[in-house]
């Protein structure tokens, strides 16, 4: 899912300063599962502006909404009665949840509460890592399972490197070794065949973010 | 408390939040003993200091107080076992945002205690009124 972290508070006081009343809202699918802009951090957060701006003596009204699903129109769409009587909203959706909203309302100011960090999933109760990076050929069949593009810091398709020490990588050193945990883990499926076939090198231009916008279209699913 | 002419003013609000395992049986010692306690505390008891989320917290300032005591459990003796380290994090967590906001950390604060230690829960509360007299009231409350 995709993770993301609350954006330094100065940050956001500094982008509030104009405004008196706003609308902080969340999102009710992945920024809530990394506790990051779900409604419990949406009411905290809603607290924390509120206090600091009257102890700067400028009062801030805060309205608080957290939809289901920010990033899908419907649910967007719920905030509509809220968002008109507001001057600006805060987001802590990811950037795609802020991007719906800015779709929806073009007349209002639509402002970032967290930063959108990476598809990840959850290690353990408070550590997420990354796993993903929507690279759009997906290549963890010939890998164990295991992804090199998110996982190695070279994102090498053909490793380990002459980093690999131990198992973990020069790059970052508390961080495993992609290559290594690929060699494992074929090593334990019994496909150690499989680290000598050469992968060949991605079409960045073509399938991935180098070559602009990307789009999924499904002709059968339009109204 | 009669006010004199040298007498503090300022009489800080605190939300003491008890457990009902410790925080709640010591403070109802300390109203059997008579104890001086300070005059603006609301009592909140709950059923496991891990109850206590830490949007409380920052509302209870943000609702006007001027301090926060939670008076759970000692570490390794919740019968829930795992709540008073709930709270402890989450008290961890609402430092962080005061200190992200400009506002004392000091205004929250956790204390952990047993069901016969009604003495300390009272000194506990008197000295935090007293260090809230010194900060001043919280600017942070609407």
């Amino acid at each position: 899912m995709i993770k993301a972290e609350q954006k330094p508070m100065e940050e956001m006081l500094k982008y509030l300063d104009p405004y008196n009343k706003v609308l902080l809202s969340g999102c009710g699918a992945c920024v809530t599962v990394c506790h990051a802009g779900g409604e419990k951090e949406v009411g905290l957060l809603a607290s924390a502006l509120r206090m600091a701006r009257q102890k700067i003596g400028k009062k801030l009204e805060v309205l608080e909404a957290t939809p289901t699903r920010q990033c899908e129109p419907e649910f967007a769409l719920e905030l509509a009665e809220t968002v008109e009587k507001v001057e600006a909203v805060v987001s802590i959706a990811c950037g795609v949840g802020v991007q719906t909203l800015v779709r929806h309302f073009p007349k209002t100011p639509i402002y970032p509460g967290v930063n959108t960090t990476f598809l990840g999933e959850t290690v353990a109760q408070g550590l997420w890592e990354e796993r993903c990076q929507a690279c759009g050929n997906c290549v963890l069949e010939k890998t164990g399972g295991i992804c090199p593009i998110a996982r190695c810091a070279k994102q090498l398709l053909n490793g380990p490197c002459g980093g690999s020490s131990k198992g973990k990588c020069e790059i970052k050193r508390e961080a495993d070794c992609a290559w290594q945990l690929i060699y494992d883990r074929l090593k334990a499926l019994n496909q150690l065949y499989q680290m000598e076939q050469i992968i060949p090198a991605k079409r960045w231009g073509v399938e991935s973010r180098d070559s602009g916008l990307r789009r999924i279209v499904r002709e059968d699913l339009n109204l | 408390m009669e006010r004199g002419v040298n007498m503090p003013t300022f009489d800080p609000k605190i939300i003491a939040f008890c457990c009902d395992q410790s925080g709640y049986p010591a403070a109802d010692m300390a109203g059997s003993l008579k104890l001086t306690l300070p005059e603006n505390v609301e009592i909140v008891r709950v059923p496991c200091a891990g109850r206590i989320e830490t949007i409380y917290l920052l509302k209870a300032l943000e609702m006007g107080a001027d301090g926060v005591l939670i008076f759970a459990c000692y570490e390794e003796n919740c019968q829930f076992l795992r709540g008073n380290l709930r709270a402890k994090g989450r008290l961890s967590y609402a430092h962080r945002m005061l200190e992200k906001i400009g506002l004392e950390k000091e205004r929250l604060e956790i204390c952990h205690l047993a069901t016969n230690s009604g003495v300390r829960w009272a000194e506990v509360l008197q000295r935090k009124s007293e260090q809230l007299r010194k900060l001043g009231p919280n600017p942070g409350k609407i």
